[in-house]
């Protein structure tokens, strides 16, 4: 599953309730700087509902969307062992948006409002899947940098304060490190080959590496909703911690393939133990979220073409339904 | 979008023999039938079970945790239920 800075897009949230007395809110956040759980039938502010309903449903989408660049190449897939492993990897992308999905229900927001905000454009979706799939190495290298990324930011998310989510989570984290070896495997054979794959695997790399690191979310000087989402423990880590992390494991995993990372300021510094990097070009980042990637309307116009498709699976299905129940009552 | 929202089931997983069922999430499914396909698809793609129960969350009753303290007070003031309530004399064993 892939979060970016998903806890970024959207509105403020709204005003707070008269029904949310001081004491009310005081005594949730001790609640939460205990370390407790909170459920879902809790009491809970609107605020940190909205932003939970906010998260978790984008978080969702970004799995639902995000089958579609790795599902175009499953029928071109090398080899069968390859096709099988990418046909399971795509499959649990739709079993972790839906394990979300569920998640975010129990926030009481139904299931059709999500996917109506998702096919409205209403709501958002990880800006990574707005970027084109062009060789079998694009395969690779988004299971390696994109799976790799959402580990990161996923396993604190693990801890997060909301039970159904974090819940959700612990589940999704389990078969992510699968997702993150078979695009390494990739990425390996392909380095590992001819003249011509490495330098497949290499463009790759060249497209992917920038927008892997933007899905940190902005920087946290830049960014809104961090410091509440902090407070409420929803967010462990801010997104620059979780960036610096995730390029200092994955240089030395560039290095090992032999491949070079795009970046020409990207230097080791001795005395930090971190890498340096260079600038990254947030323009582009809000240009995707915006709506302006290479694919975000095709991936809007499959996602809708395959929902109003399947209109008439559900409807047959309903249909069985009621008739089974009217003969049997 | 004309589609009839189908209900939520909660799913209850056994992992294995021996061990009881736990909620594992839940499913939107038309009937009771694609509830049981829809939890095996969504909740047990790794063997995660051998058994699995579905039930239509409108059928759940659950407990208010706003009254939480109410309904658990009465076991609260009950300390000579554990064990450890009882002194037992130095020398005493097996007991």
């Amino acid at each position: 599953m892939y979060t970016q800075g998903l806890d970024q897009q959207g509105k403020e949230p709204q005003g707070l309730q008269p029904r949310e007395s001081a004491e009310r809110l005081t005594a949730f956040q001790a609640r939460i700087d205990a370390e407790e759980k909170i459920e879902a039938k809790d009491w809970m502010p609107e605020a940190y509902r909205r932003t939970l309903v906010r998260q978790i449903s984008q978080h969702a989408h970004s799995e639902i969307i995000g089958m579609q660049p790795e599902g175009n190449w499953l029928t071109r897939a090398p080899t069968l062992r390859r096709k099988c492993i990418l046909l399971a990897k795509v499959q649990d992308e739709a079993g972790h948006g839906l394990y979300l999905y569920s998640a975010a229900e129990t926030l009481g927001t139904s299931r059709d409002q999500m996917v109506a905000d998702l096919l409205s454009g209403k709501a958002k979706y990880s800006s990574i899947f707005n970027y084109p799939t062009l060789t079998w190495a694009d395969i690779g290298t988004i299971g390696w940098l994109v799976d790799g990324a959402a580990i990161m930011n996923q396993i604190p998310l693990c801890r997060c304060s909301y039970g159904p989510y974090a819940r959700a989570m612990v589940r999704i984290c389990k078969e992510e490190s699968f997702h993150q070896r078979q695009g390494f495997d990739i990425m390996l054979a392909l380095s590992r080959g001819s003249a011509a794959q490495k330098a497949m695997a290499q463009d790759a790399l060249n497209r992917w590496w920038w927008p892997s690191i933007m899905m940190f979310g902005p920087s946290d000087k830049d960014s809104k909703h961090s410091a509440q989402s902090m407070a409420w423990k929803i967010k462990r880590f801010s997104n620059d911690e979780l960036r610096q992390k995730f390029i200092d494991v994955t240089v030395p995993q560039a290095d090992f393939l032999g491949l070079k990372v795009p970046d020409d300021e990207l230097e080791f510094d001795q005395e930090t133990a971190h890498y340096r990097f260079g600038e990254i070009d947030w323009q582009e980042f809000y240009d995707v979220l915006a709506g302006n990637g290479p694919c975000n309307r095709e991936r809007m116009q499959v996602r809708r073409n395959a929902h109003q498709g399947g209109a008439w699976v559900r409807e047959a299905a309903q249909a069985y339904a009621e008739k089974h129940a009217a003969q049997a009552a | 979008m004309t589609d009839k929202n189908w209900p939520l089931y909660e799913v209850f997983i056994r992992a294995k023999s021996g061990l009881s069922h736990r909620h594992a999430g839940s499913v939107h499914a038309a009937d009771d039938e694609m509830a049981l396909n829809h939890a095996r698809d969504v909740y047990t793609r790794r063997n995660e079970g051998v058994s699995i129960w579905v039930v239509k969350s409108s059928e759940i009753i659950a407990s208010d945790p706003a009254e939480s303290a109410a309904l658990f007070e009465p076991a609260k003031d009950k300390i000579y239920r554990h064990p450890t309530f009882y002194e037992i004399p130095e020398g005493v064993e097996n007991l």
